[in-house]
């Protein structure tokens, strides 16, 4: 699998996925995409980084454990959830903040923040699985 | 009383909880002079609690009550009455001298903080327990005592006794709790009503319900395990392995009480009957000659007081078991003058150890000189536990033998058991409290000298309580004893105490037996110890050994049933799996006759057609693969065309979707056929094959039938509907598919992400398990390469 070709082209490959990964994160709540394809995209990036030129350099990158990321996107996603307690709304109701950003109207809120959570979730758990199995006894 | 101080009253019993949160902070700022500012919280309830003293005095009772699960008639709410009060002073008050004294006990401990924390949850716990006045909150309050108590009995947990003996403790008081939580579920069930202030309006709601049987067992189950009732006594002297301020705490005024307690609070709903006044003094009193028995055979000071915490545990069911106004009485002073004395004694017995080094009594001697103070207040502790003049302790004895003696039949069989019990309890306490102090000094592994005032704060201020309590008898009667006499009868109750005998009469004849009894088994010490020693090495079998055996037995049941039911081979859970499901999908057809009609012929286009074609060959290159990694690869052709599918028909996110998982699951699955060294190709006789394919096609027909049939229903439109219609207005999204996960369902999303989590670690597991036999091979080659891989790891 490590041809000299393949291991060329996959670290800008894969900095190409994660980047569409996080577009495809945040147009989700407009245009197909969401959290749960960006993440399953950047967990195949992160995969064949880990094919191309072993898993210890992915694990270095990563800089965390995947594990630890996903459950820091669960926590996240139960976090997003509290801002409407404060309002004395129910858990989960959504909040939305609306700015201008020079000439763009920015929206941001907790449904954003939510599906950013499943994202690492997904990312991680994934990730994860494919990067123990990537990673050979010689390894 | 004022409104806003009975409203506090929440917070002084949930305060704990806070302090728990703070002390580790505190402790890691101040370290072990952190003590004296947490124990100011414990003061706070015990001032809290003292404002109520006037009022409950005069038969007032208080309901504080704030919303909690409301549709489940589930409150936040608890009573202050005169048993709750004593209590709550009780375990406020002692517990303020525990905090110091572990201060001072710990000093230097690297996880002091830690231990704070976990006596300030427990002291929370049994605040909530001995106020509860909802019966979900007292029982959740009772579990949380049950939890907290496993932390700080397993505070050690380097120690394998340390750890046998919290798990042990748990499993006996969590296992009595869930009989405890049935029992209140049978009373919230029965009587409809879930305040234990209600119920005891109506006393007798119980008795009449034909349902007291059931009920009396399971509370009794509850009550018995907590408060270490013979035959469930065991796991009392092993929690002895915790740090002394446990003990202490745990065994004087609260956790073992929290069964006599709720003995105490149910007596006028379910006490007074035949039942009642049989087992309750039956299994008492066994527990009581039991408890002392073999206390007298112990030489370590712990285990000594342990026993006879037993035992004391045993005397106060026996006397709550008779119902006797008078017996009751005695209970409620002997409660109050064993919290005072217990507490006092485990302190000086860890203050003793601490210092001298050692808690047994035959290397201990003439540390009299050495710890005058500590000296002084175990004679105080130790007087009242003997039950001598003019201590608490004393007056406690008087009133009990003058209940025992009213207890109808069986008058004088309990009076002979009480007689017996506490002529070897002034045995034990003698030994305990005068033989390490008294006699030719003897070398100890420590140089003795007297602890700090952390450590002899609290044994001092607790027996001169006991002595303060019985001279102002008047006072402590009107106060305490009666109000919370009236709790336990159900009815106003007058005391009238007096420190000095009014009259000569036969429970003084009979406290004066007690002692000539006890003075003549002190003396003769030794050889009791020997003799008991004998007849239990003789027996030979104990429920401290039964436990185990239990245990053992629990263990390998359950293996036996998960190597039956989980065999361990992947091909039988496959094929169980499987024809699981075509059985599942295709027998509610069969039996209802619901197939579906056979569609006509669609009207495609020929590039529709062609992408069906394309998964149709990438089913017959599955089937035609010579390698498995192949036949994986092949799979991957027909999900990608389904993807393409989905996009052609106008749903992008699931075509997306399955895009990507189609890559993934063809990436992950070539990726554990590489490490699990399979051979490459399928060796399996013919008939195998046949097999599997017939159950592969069950399956397959079954979905597919399954999914025509469903298409072929009316279409409800209402949800979809309602989401188009709102995704827009109330999410500000276009994007439905994405609202729906993120914002109308959100809930479920975050159950699902949970579960992906969890899988996630889970595989992993399995992925790192699968190394393990390699390592026993070779075992040092093994451990280098996965220390290597968790450095990488890291």
């Amino acid at each position: 699998m490590r041809t000299i070709i393949f291991r060329t082209v996959a670290p800008y490959l894969t900095a190409l996925m994660v980047l569409f990964s996080i577009f495809v994160l945040l147009r989700g709540h407009n245009e197909p995409g969401g959290g749960f394809i960006g993440g399953l995209i950047a967990a195949s990036a992160l995969a064949i980084y880990g094919i191309a030129c072993g898993v210890a350099p992915v694990r270095r990158a990563i800089v965390f454990h995947p594990m630890s990321i996903s459950a820091f996107g669960l926590f996240l996603s139960a976090l997003a959830g509290l801002p409407s307690l404060l309002l004395h709304q129910s858990y989960m109701t959504s909040q939305w903040i609306s700015f201008p950003f020079f000439d763009v109207e920015v929206d941001l809120s907790t449904p954003m923040v939510f599906d950013i959570g499943v994202y690492l979730v997904v990312v991680g758990a994934i990730a994860s699985i494919a990067l123990a199995l990537e990673e050979r006894e010689s390894d | 009383m004022t409104t806003a101080a009975i409203d506090t009253t929440i917070l002084a019993i949930l305060a704990p909880f806070a302090a728990a949160a703070v002390a580790p902070i505190a402790t890691k700022v101040l370290k072990h002079n952190a003590a004296w500012l947490l124990a100011l919280v414990p003061a706070f309830i015990f001032f809290h609690f003292a404002g109520f003293v006037a009022a409950v005095s005069e038969g007032q009772t208080f309901v504080i009550s704030r919303e909690w699960a409301p549709s489940y008639g589930i409150n936040l709410s608890f009573f202050v009455d005169g048993l709750s009060t004593l209590f709550a002073l009780l375990i406020s008050g002692i517990g303020t001298f525990i905090i110091l004294y572990a201060g001072g006990y710990l000093k230097g401990h690297p996880q002091q903080g830690r231990f704070f924390s976990f006596l300030f949850l427990f002291m929370g716990a049994m605040m909530g327990l001995v106020t509860g006045n909802n019966l979900i909150t007292l029982f959740i309050f009772w579990e949380l005592t049950s939890i907290t108590s496993f932390l700080l009995i397993g505070f050690d947990h380097l120690r394998a006794a340390s750890r046998r003996a919290a798990l042990q403790a748990l499993v006996v008081t969590g296992g009595g709790g869930l009989a405890l939580l049935a029992g209140f579920v049978l009373i919230i069930g029965v009587t409809k009503e879930i305040e234990m202030s209600v119920l005891l309006q109506n006393p007798d709601i119980i008795k009449n319900s034909g349902w007291y049987l059931p009920i009396f067992l399971l509370v009794l189950g509850g009550a018995f395990t907590k408060s270490a009732q013979f035959p469930f006594h065991f796991w009392l002297p092993n929690a002895m392995e915790a740090p002394t301020p446990v003990s202490a705490f745990l065994h004087s005024a609260t956790m073992v009480k929290a069964g006599v307690y709720l003995l105490m609070r149910m007596h006028p709903l379910l006490g007074d009957t035949a039942l009642w006044t049989t087992v309750l003094p039956l299994f008492g009193g066994v527990t009581l000659l039991v408890g002392t028995l073999l206390a007298v055979r112990q030489t370590d000071l712990k285990l000594m007081l342990a026993y006879t915490t037993v035992a004391s545990l045993g005397l106060l069911v026996m006397l709550v078991g008779t119902s006797v106004e008078k017996a009751l009485e005695g209970a409620v002073l002997y409660l109050l003058a064993h919290s005072l004395f217990k507490g006092a004694l485990f302190m000086v017995a860890g203050t003793v150890d601490h210092e001298a080094g050692t808690r047994d009594i035959t290397r201990l001697g003439g540390l009299k000189g050495a710890m005058p103070v500590t000296f002084t207040a175990a004679c105080l502790a130790a007087f009242s536990m003997c039950g001598f003049f003019p201590f608490i302790g004393f007056i406690a004895k008087e009133v009990l033998y003058e209940g025992t003696l009213e207890a109808g039949s069986g008058a004088l069989l309990i009076t002979a058991t009480a007689v017996l019990g506490n002529a070897l309890m002034l045995v034990i306490a003698a030994a305990v409290a005068i033989k390490p102090f008294l006699g030719a000094k003897v070398e100890t592994p420590k140089h003795a000298h007297e602890g700090p005032v952390m450590l002899f704060a609290g044994p001092v201020v607790l027996s001169l309580t006991g002595l303060v309590a019985a001279v102002m008898t008047h006072a402590t009667g009107t106060l305490f004893i009666g109000p919370m006499l009236s709790s336990i009868t159900g009815q106003p109750a007058e005391t009238e105490l007096h420190l000095i005998p009014a009259h000569i009469a036969a429970p003084l004849f009979v406290s004066l037996g007690t002692f000539a009894l006890g003075i003549l088994l002190y003396f003769q010490l030794n050889r009791l110890r020997d003799l008991i020693s004998g007849i239990l090495t003789a027996i030979g079998w104990g429920p401290d050994k039964g436990f185990d055996q239990f245990v053992a037995g629990l263990v390998s049941l359950s293996n036996g049933v998960t190597r039956f039911v989980q065999g361990g081979k992947m091909q039988t859970y496959m094929t169980l799996t499987f024809v699981a499901t075509a059985v599942a999908v295709l027998l509610p057809r069969y039996v209802t006759g619901g197939w579906p009609e056979v569609p006509a012929m669609p009207d495609y286009t020929f590039y529709e057609w062609g992408i069906l074609f394309i998964a149709a060959i990438g089913l017959v290159a599955v089937l035609v693969a010579k390698t498995r990694l192949t036949a994986i690869v092949s799979l991957g052709i027909q999900g990608f065309a389904v993807a393409l599918i989905f996009m052609l028909f106008g749903a992008p996110d699931l075509s997306f979707t399955q895009f990507m998982v189609e890559t993934l699951s063809v990436v992950i699955l070539a990726l554990v056929m590489t490490r699990l060294n399979l051979n490459p190709r399928d060796h399996r006789p013919f008939g195998a094959s046949v097999i599997s394919a017939i159950i592969a096609a069950g399956v397959g027909i079954g979905m597919g039938l399954t999914l025509m049939a469903v298409t072929q229903q009316p279409f409800d439109s209402r949800l979809s509907d309602f989401f188009a219609e709102f995704s827009r207005t109330v999410a500000h999204g276009r994007n439905i598919v994405n609202v729906i996960i993120v914002d109308f369902r959100g809930f479920d999303t975050l159950g699902e992400i949970s579960v992906v989590v969890l899988t996630g670690l889970c595989v992993l597991a399995l992925i790192r398990v699968r190394t393990k036999p390699e390592d026993r091979l070779t075992p040092r080659a093994g451990t280098e390469a996965r220390n290597k891989k968790l450095e990488a790891r890291r």
